[in-house]
Formats: structure tokens, sequence, C-alpha cells
């Protein structure tokens, strides 16, 4: 038996989509022009869908520290951060980690993903129980997988929903609340104070993915938490390297006094090679410009206004009212349109994300655009000038 | 059927996603019978928890796979509630 064909209908799905000159699953960038235009199948091209939200993969101080770090610790560690593979420069990314979110303890994880599958699944235990947003990242529904806890859904955002469920569960359990502070398709913040005010009142731990408003939310950039000055309600922080940090790599912050011993029973954590010494100095002198970044910050959440209530006026049916983050999402009524849509919208030189379920909820099918702080304001009105061209082209209604 | 009541209400649960308006038997399965996605099973645990004042861990369902186990697993939980 080929163990491939139950992949048939996945293959059949994807050859039904009417796709002449591009295909979103295999785009390829040729040549980077900046943090904000790439050669794209020869064309010059405005990324407008890669989460560089803080527009750091060029910063200037971050190239500097990752080359010396290239030319005084070499390509790789080539080893777990619990043997051979942590180096003094992990050490100062975590203690920059952890004096950024004024936390006591952090650890740095290989990937993003990886930071949600170790924290997770260390701290859902059997007997536990781990409360999750039902449109929470695949890294959290993998991490509660990979872990031995009972995993309770509620519906996405819906505090009401939440504390039905904790409410029915048991009292003297491990319990973990997680939930994310921007979700990452939609761009939809999470009412954090009251989900995080009603997962304590029932005695559960709390952990907030901060992946998607880590740079741009808060005074200081340090997320939602921030901004809604309820970060003392999360026990557990984790965020990403590879959206405003413009590398790759994840962490974990705690205050708790026993944080420490999560480095040993973390499989993600341990069974892995460590970041190489020049993404740990990229990620570290990032996240210094980020602290000192407030302009960079206003600027972004300008573009993010400006794009998302240019293409409210031009009649595009937006996922959100306004715009609550840098991604800014947009609605298309059905696969073939959104299909359509993308291709032409790449043949104009805009560059999105085309997503579709099931990494979208309910079905949706997305154009979801990702803004850039270095992204100024004529490409954002170049921006919209191309997506009104090419609802014309595909002959996408709009709502005037 | 000791557990009928459990099974009408389940099954009326079901009626808004039972797009093909199958006749839903304790036998019918979700994903082939119904033909419904696993998000769209994960919203009616939702639900079936809700309607039933219960918690069904996400784990539970890789062994649901007709209606009747999901009203079995319905009364287990409410047995022991």
């Amino acid at each position: 038996m080929d163990l491939l064909d139950k992949f048939d209908a996945t293959v059949a799905l994807r050859e039904s989509l009417p796709f002449e000159k591009a295909d979103p699953f295999s785009v390829v960038m040729d040549e980077l022009i900046s943090e904000t235009e790439a050669m794209i199948g020869g064309r010059r091209t405005i990324l407008a869908g890669t989460n560089n939200y803080m527009g750091m993969t060029f910063n200037d101080e971050a190239i500097e520290a990752a080359k010396k770090a290239l030319d005084d610790f070499g390509t790789g560690t080539t080893g777990s951060r619990v043997l051979n593979g942590t180096y003094g420069g992990h050490k100062a990314l975590e203690a920059t980690i952890a004096d950024f979110y004024g936390m006591e303890h952090c650890m740095v994880f290989s990937t993003g993903y990886q930071a949600n599958l170790g924290m997770i699944s260390a701290l859902g235990g059997k007997g536990d129980y781990v409360i999750i947003d039902a449109d929470s990242h695949a890294s959290i529904y993998d991490g509660c997988a990979m872990g031995n806890a009972s995993i309770v859904r509620f519906k996405h955002n819906n505090v009401e929903q939440m504390e039905r469920r904790l409410k029915r569960l048991p009292e003297d359990v491990g319990k973990l609340v997680v939930v994310e502070g921007m979700y990452s398709m939609l761009g939809d913040a999470a009412p954090l104070k009251e989900l995080l005010e009603v997962a304590k009142k029932y005695g559960c731990m709390t952990l907030v993915d901060e992946a998607h408003s880590m740079g741009f939310c808060g005074e200081n950039g340090r997320g939602i938490a921030e901004e809604l000055g309820v970060e003392h309600l999360a026990d557990f922080i984790v965020g990403t390297f590879s959206k405003s940090v413009g590398t790759v790599g994840g962490f974990a912050v705690s205050n708790h006094p026993k944080f420490d011993v999560l480095r040993f029973v973390s499989r993600p954590y341990i069974f892995t090679a460590s970041l190489p010494p020049s993404v740990v100095a990229s990620a570290t002198a990032s996240i210094n410009a980020i602290k000192r970044g407030g302009n960079r910050r206003a600027h972004l959440w300008e573009n993010a206004r400006q794009l998302h209530g240019g293409l409210k006026e031009a009649g595009f049916k937006m996922c959100t009212e306004t715009a609550e983050s840098p991604i800014i999402a947009v609605h298309l009524p059905d696969p073939m349109m959104g299909t359509r849509f993308w291709e032409q919208l790449l043949m104009e030189g805009v560059y999105v994300n085309m997503a579709a379920p099931p990494a979208t909820p309910a079905g949706m099918f997305l154009m979801r655009v990702s803004v850039c702080a270095q992204h100024t304001s004529e490409q954002v009105n170049e921006i919209i000038k191309r997506f009104r061209i090419t609802a014309q082209k595909v002959g996408l209604e709009l709502n005037i | 059927m000791a557990n009928a009541e459990t099974f009408e209400t389940i099954c009326s649960l079901i009626a808004p996603i039972n797009k093909k308006g199958i006749v839903v038997k304790p036998e019918t399965t979700f994903a082939v019978d119904l033909e419904l996605d696993s998000l769209t099973v994960m919203d009616l645990v939702a639900e079936i928890e809700d309607e039933f004042d219960i918690i069904m861990p996400l784990n539970l369902l890789p062994d649901l796979e007709t209606v009747q186990q999901v009203t079995d697993a319905v009364e287990k939980i409410l047995a022991e509630g």
C-alpha cells in the first residue's frame, strides 16, 4: 500500500485551483532589494505579506552583529542547548530578553514553533488540563498533542465560553490557559485583560503567545499584555524572532522561581541544535533596537491604518472593523476568486499571503496583508491602488 | 435504548450542520457519512459540551467516529460527573 495515497484529496484540491502564472505555495524570491521589495519571477514586487512588522531584516546593527559573530564563533553550534550548544551569546540573548520583559527568567528555543511546543508539552502533564482558544496557531495545537494533558477548547476570543468551561473543571488539578495576544490570520487582538482575569479567578496558570504582537504593541513593544497592563497576570510569555525581530528562533519568559527546570524536561528545547551564533547576535541587536524603536512603531501603526482605511474605502470586505494590528485581512468570496485575485495581484507587483482553510477560521478565504514599519506611505498607497486594479481585472465586486 | 434521549439531543445539534440531510442513525459516522471536517466536528463538540454542561477533552475525539460512540461518551462523562 502506498502511504502517500492518503494525500490524494489534498493533491486534487491543489490541482483544482486555477493557477496559471504563479502558485502561492511555490513563490521564489530571487533577490531581496530591501525589507519591503523583492524580485519575484523577474518582477520588482512590493512585499506585503512577510510578517516583517518592524522591518528589522536589514537593520544595520543586527547585520553587523551577525557578521562579527560569524567571524568569532563560526557558522553553527552543532549541539543542543543542554550539551555543547550554549555559547556566551545565547546567555546574553536570554538576559537581553528577560531584561526587555522585566522578568527573571528566559529560555531561547530554536524556533517560535518549538517554543510553544516545548512550553505546552512540558507544562501540560498527565491529569492536567490545557485550555486553548479554538483559533490557536498550529504550534499550540501541536504542543497539546505532544503533551499528556486533557485539552479543552473554547470559541475564539469568547471570555464567557471560556469561563463556562473553567467552571466545569475540577478545582484541584493543574490548569494552563493558553491564548495569543494577536491572531495571525485575521489580525484580531484578544480581550486579554478579561481572559487572563477569568483564568486567574479559576486558579489557572496562563501562557500568552505574543508572536504577532511583539515589537509594536505596548510602549516598549513587548506585546498586547504590556499595552493592556496585564503582564502580571501572565505566568509565561512566549514569542518569536521570526516576525518583528527579523530572524529565526523563539523564547519564553517568566518570573516563576522553578522556571529553569524546563530546560531539563522540555524535549523540543533539548533534542535539537541551538541557534547559530550569528542568528543569536542579530536577535540581540534587533531586540535592543526594538526597545528604542518608538518611531518605527508609530510609523507601522500609521501604515496599518492607512492600508485598512484605503482598502475599506475602495470597497473591499475587511476582516476587522479597524486596523487592530499590522495584519490587514481582506475577505474573498470563494477559492476560485481568491486564487485569481492573488495571482493577478502578484502580476501587478504586490506579494500578499493567500490564506485558506484549514489555516483560516470558519472556512474563510483571505488575502492576508502584513505591513512593515519600513513601508513608505507611497508604497502603502501603491498597494491600495494595485488592489483596486486587481479587483477590476478579475471581476471582484466591490462594496461602493 | 437507554440513552435515547441523549441520542436525540445530539441529533438535534447535528441537524444544522447536516448539509446533505441524511437520516442520522447510531452508526452514522461524522467524517464519512456526514462529511464533516475536523474543525466542524470540534465546533460540534463545543455545542455538545454546552448542551450537557460537561467537558469533552479534544483527546477523546480520535476514538469517536459514530454518533453512538459520542452518545456513549457523553453518558459516561455525565455518570462520572
